[in-house]
């Protein structure tokens, strides 16, 4: 990149000294044209590995592919195959009761979390810096963390039958009909916080002559909340959904470190379903496939969400 | 009535101790220890030996703590096959956050610059048509991306990692950088244009010396991501370049012999050590990162 531009900025910085209007209009050509030359290999970049790439994908999708890659078109047999394996649907599902629970307790603790940090606390940096650590820990990590703790057994179980609680049982993590929700625990531990910071500053960002307005009007504290405070926090609420529902979609690390998809493929989730299929299994067709769904779950989510943000702003005006 | 409260903000003042406000600091401590407790479980657990782990629980105190498990970790345990513990996937992280995190926000600072002060017909188009680099699942560009890295010869290498890192990071640091340049005022740079300052001198003497904020943000914010990703570790990093959060999920994750969970603990730590440092030390662009992040477009 800088070895088409240097040339330019020697002009363009010797222009100003001595300046004939030759260099002038060199210069002058020279603007035009650098932010362009600046902007253009970001652009070819993602041209080929982000549309150019979805496109292959798209194309693969399509093809019989299996170990290697063959881009013949077949038509859609691999969305025939992929809805017609039960361990998709399963993943899917999965997607929906992780995504949904996730989403929900991140939103309301992250809510009520910023609303009682609102309330002029003595340690607020500090109980804040509490709260938000965990976001810049990676997934992996956040996983072994939970997997210990979770261990039945051994973790909490165990601290549990010490504390008298002779009859706690905790097995969520091995027993294939709640693994998934230990994803949830670990997620909403990992992500909450960081839901209580954007609330925080959307709460600070709030006119507070409105607020003083209700409340000479005799408002009481809940009301102003609910009345003028949440829904004032719309715009926050739909960055936080944005964000949270991307995070679950293309979750893999949290379930890969926490339960790796098991026991069995209970705790399985789409971007699990693709890399194994992919990779592992050499079935490439099949995981562009899914990873097109999955691709089809964001926009599914984006574009609404968008359309509606901007719509809502323009009626706010 | 409305003349008595008026002097009362919102909040109620913060010197008055009422049974509301007890319980408001009850339930924020409660919280805080709700996000302490894992870590607290990491530490404990990484200086007790296997011992201690089975006959205590998850909250008593090390009484003895050793660092025997950190070195394991750190040294000899085994992920998956090799044995030399987290050391060289450690460095192949920094080998490969370092360069990646460099690049891509210079890139970043040098688009969004672009963007915000040399507008030119198309360019908010193609902000749009970058942006859209920020939300897609990366599981939708995987494969041709493994293909095309092997046909490079960068497939399980860290520079392949490195380029992979830089391609997805810059529509975020372009995002970054532009959402802040756009809060220089215009003024600034049309008296330096009109003194004669071309593009690069505009961006030297105007544009970088105000960008030190921005930048701290955007570093912070590309290591973090670059440092935690697994994706594209597990899928381009082979055997030789692996990052250590897949060295990480390879240890927990290995089946055979005794799960040594004060050695897992360690690992972990270690793992999320400079992430966390970065953390405490920039604290505040790390926020700000997340809040810039969130708030797209």
């Amino acid at each position: 990149m800088s070895d088409h531009t240097l040339p330019y900025t020697a002009a363009a910085v010797g222009s100003p000294s001595h300046t004939p209007k030759q260099q002038g209009r060199i210069a002058a050509i020279a603007d035009a044209w650098l932010p362009r030359l600046v902007l253009s290999p970001t652009i070819i970049l993602s041209l080929v590995f982000v549309y150019g790439f979805i496109a292959v994908t798209a194309w693969l999708s399509l093809t019989n592919s299996r170990m290697l890659p063959n881009y013949e078109i077949s038509g859609f047999n691999q969305y025939v195959e992929l809805f017609a394996l039960d361990r998709w649907w399963v993943a899917a599902a999965n997607l929906g009761i992780f995504g949904g629970l996730f989403i929900l307790f991140c939103l309301a603790i992250g809510l009520v979390m910023a609303i009682l940090l609102d309330q002029k606390i003595r340690a607020e940096g500090a109980l804040r810096a509490i709260y938000l650590y965990p976001m810049a820990l990676s997934f992996i990590v956040t996983g072994a963390a939970w997997k210990w703790i979770l261990n039945p057994g051994l973790g909490l179980e165990k601290m549990m039958h010490d504390w008298g609680f002779a009859n706690f049982h905790f097995d969520w993590l091995v027993n294939s009909d709640f693994s998934i929700y230990t994803v949830v625990i670990a997620g909403v531990w990992q992500s909450s916080g960081f839901v209580m910071a954007l609330f925080l500053a959307g709460l600070r960002g709030i006119d507070d002559s409105i607020i003083k307005a209700a409340m000479v009007d005799g408002a009481s504290l809940p009301t102003i909340y609910r009345r003028i405070v949440i829904p004032a926090l719309r715009p926050v609420f739909f960055s936080v959904l944005l964000v949270l529902a991307h995070i679950a979609i293309k979750s893999f690390d949290l379930v890969m470190a926490l339960t790796a998809g098991g026991p069995g493929t209970s705790s399985d989730l789409p971007a699990i379903f693709m890399y194994q299929f992919s990779f592992s299994r050499g079935q490439l067709g099949l995981g562009a496939a899914s990873a097109m769904m999955m691709l089809a779950t964001v926009l599914a989510v984006l574009v609404p969400m968008m359309y509606l943000e901007t719509k809502g702003a323009r009626n706010g005006r | 009535m409305a003349a008595d409260s008026t002097s009362n903000s919102i909040y109620n003042e913060g010197s008055k101790l009422t049974a509301g406000r007890v319980i408001i600091y009850t339930l924020l401590v409660l919280c805080a220890l709700y996000y302490l407790a894992p870590l607290y479980v990491m530490l404990s657990t990484s200086v007790k030996t296997l011992d201690e782990i089975r006959s205590g629980n998850l909250l008593s105190l090390p009484m003895s703590p050793t660092g025997a498990a950190w070195g394991k970790a750190w040294s000899s345990a085994c992920t998956g096959v090799d044995c030399n513990g987290l050391a060289p996937f450690f460095w192949n992280s920094i080998k490969m956050a370092v360069p990646a995190v460099l690049i891509s926000t210079l890139i970043g600072s040098l688009n969004g610059y672009v963007l915000a002060h040399w507008r030119f017909r198309g360019s908010e188009i193609l902000f749009t048509a970058l942006m859209v680099g920020c939300f897609i699942p990366f599981q939708v560009v995987i494969l041709p991306m493994a293909r095309l890295l092997g046909m490079a010869g960068m497939a399980n290498t860290t520079p392949g990692l490195v380029f992979v890192h830089v391609v997805y990071g810059i529509a975020f640091t372009t995002l970054f950088f532009r959402n802040y340049y756009v809060t220089v005022p215009e003024e600034l740079v049309k008296a330096a244009r009109i003194d004669g300052a071309g593009f690069f001198m505009t961006y030297r003497k105007i544009i970088f010396p105000l960008s030190l904020p921005i930048f701290m943000v955007c570093f912070i914010w590309q290591f973090t991501q670059i440092w935690n990703d697994f994706l594209f570790g597990v899928v381009f990093g082979g055997s030789d370049a692996k990052p250590v959060t897949v060295a990480l999920n390879n240890l927990v994750n290995t089946s055979t012999g005794v799960t040594e969970y004060n050695v897992n603990m360690a690992a972990a730590i270690i793992a999320a050590l400079p992430t966390l440092v970065v953390y405490l030390l920039a604290g505040k662009y790390f926020v700000r990162g997340l809040t810039a992040g969130a708030v797209k477009g």
